[in-house]
C-alpha cells in the first residue's frame, strides 16, 4: 500500500464556544497550546508509517486553528510534512495582518474563513464574536497577504433568518468574490442549549426554510460558481484559467481515499479500519507525553460498508460516481425508478467510464435518493 | 328423571346487570359448588369473557332444588350471537329476565326479551342489585312490566351480590316455569344449542334432549348435516363434567362426539339415534351466515403463517368464524374474514392479538352485498374491491335496531338515525323518563362508527341493540382511494351515493396528513368509477440531504442513512409511493378520529 495522502490536524482551541457547534472544542487554555502542539507532533511521528511519502493535502481544522497561540501554530506548521494543498480554518476575529502573513510565510495555500452570516442579529443568535465588518476585514487581510484561494463558510437556516436575510448573505458573500464557498444548513441537535432556546422558532420557520437550500444553489450557480459537492461551490475553471478550485482535501473524503487524522476527536480511515481519537484533552496529552498512542474508538469497515459509503459520498459530487464502483451496492430496479423520476442519470462521459449522476433535483433530495438506491 | 320434576331455564340480562353473579349465587345456594370451590363467575370460562363482561359461549349447569332438577342454560349476551341465543332459549321453557334496579331496562334486554317471547318462554322478571344506594326497584319493575305486558308486583326483588331473594327465584322457577313435555319413549331427538372443542376429545356438543334418550356408546346422526358419530360419553355439568349412563327427555347435558371439526356439528342441529331415527328434525335449524367482513393482515408480512395457524385454531372453537385468503397490493397477504357482527369481529381480533401475540391491520368492516350483474348473475360480495363495476342492482342487509335513550336524547337519536338512512318504525315510553325507539337501518351504516356516534351524542346514555331484518335494494357505490394514481385496494368502500362525497373528502384529507412527503408530488384521490370526487396533492419534498459530510462525519451519516433505509423497508408500497403503516391505521380507524 502506498499510504494515506491526506492529513487532517485538529486544533480544538476557541475563544468561546458557539451555541450551535458540535465539534470537539476547548475554550481558552492558552497555557496548554504549546503542549498540545508538541503532542500533535509526537502523534505525527508515531503514525507517519501510514502516510504516503508525498502528501497531497493537509487540513488544519478546529476549533479555531488561528486562535492557537502564534508561536505554537508556527511550530506546528513547520513540523508538518510538505504537501500540494495546505488549508487552515480561520475565524474572522483572529485574522490580523500579522496572522495572515504568518500563514502565507509558513506555506499555507488556502484559508477557509468561518463567516457564517453577514447579518448582525444572526451573528448574535449564533453567538459569534465577529461583526460583519470584521468578517470583511479578515477577508481583505488574507487577500493582502496574497492568498488566492480563500473559502467562505456560511450557514443558512438560522433561527430568525428571513428569506431576504439569506438573499443579502448570498449577495455579500459574492461581493467578496471568494474562490470557494461552503454553505451548511444549521443543525439544531436535540438536547442542546441552542435547540432549547431556538427550537420552537425553527419549527415555526421550517416551511419557509425548506427552500433556502434551493436559493443558495441558485444564487451560487447564477454567479458562475460550480456546485461541485452538495454543500460546496467553487469558481469554475473557465473563469479562472485552468485552476481547479475544488477543495482537494475534502475531495479525498468524497472519493473514499484514506486519511490520517491527528489530535483530539480526530478520525482516520485507513483501509478497512476507521478510528477516532479520544476527545479528552487531558487523556490525549498524557498518552502522547508518555510516548503512547491516545485512546481510540476503532470501527471495522466491511467491504459492504465501504461500498455503501462510496455510493453515499460519491453521489454528493457533480461528477457523480463511476458506475463500476456502484454496481455491487445498488438496487438496479431502484435505479430504473429514479432515472424515470428524473432524479438520477447514467452519464456516459466522453471516453470515460459511465457514471451515476444526480440531477439537480436529485441532488437536493440526495439523502432519500441514496437511501432508495442502496441495496 | 321424570319430566315433571325438571325445569330448564336461562337468564336474560344486559351486560353488567348481574347475570353471572346470579348464576354463581344459584350454584352456591343449591350446593352445586361449595364456598371454597366458588370462583367468582364460574360459568364464564374464558379470560376475555371475564374482562369484557360478555359471555361468548353458552354452557349448561345442572342443580337440584327442593326435589327438582334445574338446568341453567347460559346464553351469550350479545346480538351478534342472536342465533345462538335463540337456540339456547329454544332449549328452555322459561327465562329469568334480569334488570338492574339502578339502570332499568336496556336495549339488549329488549332484544332478548322479544326473542324469548318469540320462543314461547315463560318469563320470570327479576330486579337485581336492590342493595345499591341508587337502586329504584319499583321503577325497574315498572319498566319490565311495560316491556313484557305484565304487572310490576310480579317481579322478584333480589341482590345476587348479597344473596337476598335468590331462594325465592329458585322457588319461582319451579312454580312458574312449566316442565318439559317431550315424548319420553319416542325416537330420540336432541337440540344442539352449543358446542366446544376439546383438544383430546374433539367436539363436545351441548344438548337439550326433547324426546327419547341418548346413551353412551350409541351411534348418533345429526339430521341437517348428515354427520354421523358415536356418543363416546354423555353427561352433564355440575358445574364440572359428570358422565352419566344416559340423557333422557327433558334433560340438558353434553355428548362427547370425537368429531374434529366444530363446523360438522352446527348449533341448531337435531341429533337422533342412527338405530331408530326420528322422522322429523326439530324446527328452526339454519346455517348462520357471517354478516360483517374485514380483511385481517399481519403488520409484519413475515407473520402470515402465524396468522393462518391462529385462525385455524380459533375456528376449532368458533364455528361461526369464516375466512379465506386475501391478497392486497398495499397490505400483502392476509385473510378476508366473516363475522356474525361487530362484537364478534372485535372478539376475534382481540383473541388473535392477545392469545396468539399477533399484530394486525384490520380493514374497515364491510357487510355482505348481494349484487345482480347485467347478465342476470347473482353474486355475493364480501370485499369492496370485488364489487363489479357493472351492476343491475345491489342489495344490502338491514337490521331492526332498538335504541333506548333518556327522553331528552330522542332528537339526537332521530337525527343520527336519519343521517344513517334509518327508517323510523316505532317509539314508546318505557317510563316517564326513558324512551324505546325502533328503527330499521342498513347494517353497512352501523359498521361505520354508529355506536360511537350514538354514545357521544347522548353522552353515553343510549343503549343499542339490533337484529337482522333481511336484504333491501340500495343506491350504493364503490368508493376507491387512489394514491399516486394507483388504487389502494384495502381502502375501497361500498357506501350510499350521498355519503360518498363527505367520506371521500375525509379519507383524502386524512391520507394527505398521514403520508409523508415523497420525492415527487403525490395526488391522493377518492373516486367513484372513473369520476374523481375529492383530490389533494402531497407536495414533493424540496430538500432531503445530509448538509455536510467530511472525514469525521462519515460513520454518523452512514448510520443515519441506514436508519432512513430501514424506515423505508417498513413502509408499504403503493405504486411508487411509500405509505407508512400508520397512515393505513389512521384511515382505517377514521371513525375513532372523528368521535365528537
Amino acid at each position: 500500500m502506498s499510504g494515506a495522502r491526506h492529513l487532517y490536524v485538529h486544533l480544538p482551541f476557541c475563544a468561546a464556544r458557539c451555541g450551535y457547534c458540535d465539534f470537539v472544542t476547548v475554550v481558552g487554555r492558552h497555557a496548554r497550546h504549546g503542549e498540545y502542539v508538541d503532542a500533535l507532533i509526537a502523534e505525527l511521528k508515531l503514525e507517519c508509517g501510514v502516510l504516503a511519502e508525498r502528501l497531497e493535502t493537509v487540513f488544519l481544522g478546529g476549533g479555531t486553528p488561528t486562535f492557537t497561540e502564534a508561536g505554537a501554530l508556527q511550530r506546528l506548521l513547520r513540523a508538518l510534512p510538505s504537501c500540494e494543498e495546505l488549508t487552515v480554518e480561520a475565524n474572522p476575529e483572529t485574522v490580523t495582518p500579522d496572522l495572515a502573513s504568518l500563514l502565507a510565510e509558513e506555506g499555507v495555500t488556502r484559508v477557509s474563513l468561518g463567516a457564517q452570516t453577514f447579518q448582525p442579529h444572526l451573528l448574535e443568535t449564533l453567538e459569534r464574536r465577529a461583526s460583519p465588518e470584521v468578517v470583511r476585514r479578515a477577508f481583505y487581510h488574507l487577500r493582502d497577504a496574497s492568498f488566492d484561494n480563500i473559502s467562505l463558510d456560511l450557514i443558512y437556516g438560522i433561527p430568525g433568518q428571513s428569506t431576504s436575510d439569506l438573499e443579502r448573505d448570498i449577495d455579500e458573500a459574492l461581493t467578496l468574490a471568494p474562490e470557494h464557498l461552503s454553505w451548511y444548513e444549521l443543525e439544531a441537535k436535540p438536547g442542546t442549549r441552542f435547540t432549547h432556546v431556538h427550537g420552537e422558532e425553527l419549527v415555526r420557520q421550517a416551511e419557509e426554510m425548506e427552500e433556502y437550500f434551493e436559493r443558495v444553489v441558485d444564487g451560487m450557480t447564477r454567479a458562475g460558481y460550480r456546485w461541485y459537492e452538495t454543500a460546496n461551490f467553487c469558481l469554475a475553471p473557465a473563469r479562472h484559467g485552468a485552476r481547479d478550485l475544488r477543495s482537494r482535501h475534502n475531495l479525498g473524503y468524497w472519493l473514499g481515499r484514506d486519511y490520517l487524522g491527528l489530535g483530539i476527536g480526530a478520525v482516520s480511515t485507513v483501509g478497512a479500519e476507521r478510528w477516532r481519537n479520544t476527545p479528552r484533552l487531558g487523556a490525549y496529552l498524557e498518552a502522547l507525553t508518555g510516548g503512547q498512542r491516545p485512546l481510540r474508538d476503532v470501527e471495522d469497515l466491511s467491504a459492504a460498508v465501504k461500498r455503501e459509503e462510496r455510493v453515499m459520498l460519491g453521489l454528493r459530487l457533480d461528477e457523480g460516481l463511476p458506475l463500476a464502483d456502484a454496481t455491487d451496492a445498488i438496487d438496479p430496479r431502484a435505479l430504473d425508478r429514479l432515472v424515470a423520476a428524473d432524479l438520477v442519470r447514467v452519464r456516459p462521459a466522453n471516453g470515460a467510464p459511465p457514471a451515476l449522476v444526480l440531477t439537480s433535483r436529485g441532488r437536493r433530495l440526495g439523502g432519500g435518493v441514496t437511501a432508495e438506491l442502496l441495496v | 328423571m321424570d319430566q315433571a320434576h325438571i325445569r330448564n331455564f336461562s337468564i336474560i340480562a344486559h351486560i353488567d346487570h348481574g347475570k353471572s353473579t346470579l348464576a354463581d349465587r344459584i350454584l352456591e345456594v343449591t350446593g352445586a359448588v361449595t364456598g371454597r370451590e366458588m370462583r367468582a363467575q364460574v360459568l364464564d370460562s374464558m379470560d376475555l369473557e371475564r374482562e369484557r363482561g360478555i359471555t361468548i359461549k353458552a354452557q349448561a349447569v345442572r342443580v337440584h332444588w327442593r326435589g327438582h332438577e334445574l338446568n341453567l342454560i347460559d346464553t351469550p349476551g350479545h346480538v351478534d350471537f342472536t342465533y345462538e341465543v335463540s337456540r339456547s332459549l329454544q332449549a328452555c321453557e322459561g327465562a329469568l329476565l334480569v334488570v338492574d334496579a339502578a339502570q332499568g331496562v336496556e336495549a339488549q334486554t329488549v332484544a332478548n326479551a322479544y326473542l324469548a317471547i318469540e320462543n314461547d318462554l315463560e318469563l320470570v322478571p327479576v330486579v337485581n342489585k336492590i342493595d345499591l344506594p341508587q337502586a329504584n326497584p319499583d321503577g325497574a319493575a315498572e319498566e319490565i312490566a311495560e316491556l313484557i305486558g305484565d304487572t310490576p308486583d310480579h317481579a322478584l326483588r333480589v341482590s345476587a351480590k348479597t344473596g337476598q331473594g335468590v331462594e325465592e327465584i329458585l322457588d319461582a322457577v319451579i312454580q312458574r316455569i312449566p316442565p318439559p313435555k317431550g315424548v319420553s319413549d319416542g325416537p330420540a331427538r336432541a337440540l344442539v344449542f352449543d358446542s366446544s372443542y376439546d383438544q383430546y376429545r374433539g367436539v363436545v356438543a351441548f344438548v337439550r334432549v326433547v324426546d327419547g334418550s341418548f346413551r353412551a356408546g350409541e351411534p348418533v346422526l345429526a339430521m341437517a348435516q348428515g354427520t354421523r358419530f358415536e356418543a363416546e360419553e354423555v353427561g352433564f355439568f355440575s358445574p364440572t363434567m359428570q358422565p352419566a349412563d344416559a340423557l333422557s327427555a327433558g334433560e340438558v347435558g353434553y355428548l362427547v362426539t370425537g368429531l374434529k371439526d366444530v363446523a360438522r356439528l352446527r348449533v341448531g342441529e337435531t341429533l337422533t339415534s342412527q338405530a331408530n331415527p326420528a322422522s322429523e328434525p326439530l324446527p328452526g335449524y339454519r346455517e348462520v351466515k357471517p354478516m360483517v367482513f374485514a380483511g385481517l393482515f399481519p403488520t409484519d408480512s413475515d407473520d402470515y403463517p402465524e396468522l393462518r395457524d391462529a385462525l385455524e385454531r380459533l375456528k376449532l372453537n368458533d364455528g361461526s368464524l369464516s375466512y379465506e385468503p386475501e391478497t392486497s397490493q398495499a397490505l400483502g397477504f392476509g385473510f378476508r374474514s366473516g363475522f356474525l357482527g361487530l362484537l364478534h369481529m372485535e372478539i376475534v381480533r382481540e383473541r388473535l392479538e392477545r392469545e396468539f401475540d399477533l399484530d394486525l391491520l384490520v380493514t374497515a368492516p364491510t357487510v355482505a352485498y348481494r349484487v345482480e350483474t347485467p347478465t342476470g348473475e347473482q353474486v355475493e360480495v364480501h370485499n369492496p374491491a370485488d364489487m363489479p363495476a357493472e351492476r343491475e342492482r345491489v342489495e344490502e342487509p338491514y337490521v331492526r335496531a332498538s335504541i333506548i335513550v333518556p327522553k331528552d336524547g330522542v332528537g339526537q337519536v332521530m337525527e343520527l338515525a336519519t343521517e344513517r338512512r334509518g327508517r323510523f318504525d316505532h317509539m314508546e315510553y318505557l317510563s316517564p323518563e326513558r324512551v324505546l325507539l325502533l328503527y330499521e337501518l342498513p347494517l353497512g351504516e352501523i359498521v361505520f362508527d354508529f355506536y360511537d356516534q350514538l354514545k357521544s351524542r347522548t353522552r353515553g346514555y343510549a343503549s343499542f341493540d339490533y337484529d337482522y331484518a333481511g336484504f333491501r335494494e340500495g343506491d350504493l357505490v364503490r368508493l376507491d382511494v387512489l394514491v399516486g394514481g394507483e388504487p389502494v385496494d384495502a381502502l375501497s368502500l361500498v357506501l350510499h351515493r350521498e355519503a360518498a362525497y363527505s367520506r371521500g373528502r375525509l379519507l383524502v384529507d386524512r391520507l394527505r396528513e398521514e403520508i409523508p412527503r415523497q420525492m415527487f408530488d403525490v395526488p391522493v384521490q377518492a373516486a367513484i368509477g372513473s369520476r374523481v370526487i375529492a383530490r389533494e396533492t402531497i407536495k414533493a419534498k424540496r430538500k432531503d440531504v445530509l448538509a455536510k459530510c467530511y472525514g469525521g462525519d462519515i460513520s454518523r451519516k452512514r448510520k443515519l442513512l441506514e436508519r432512513q433505509k430501514a424506515g423505508k423497508k417498513r413502509m408499504k408500497q403503493v405504486g411508487a409511493v411509500e405509505v407508512p403503516q400508520e397512515a393505513f391505521l389512521a384511515v382505517l380507524n377514521l371513525d375513532e378520529g372523528t368521535k365528537r
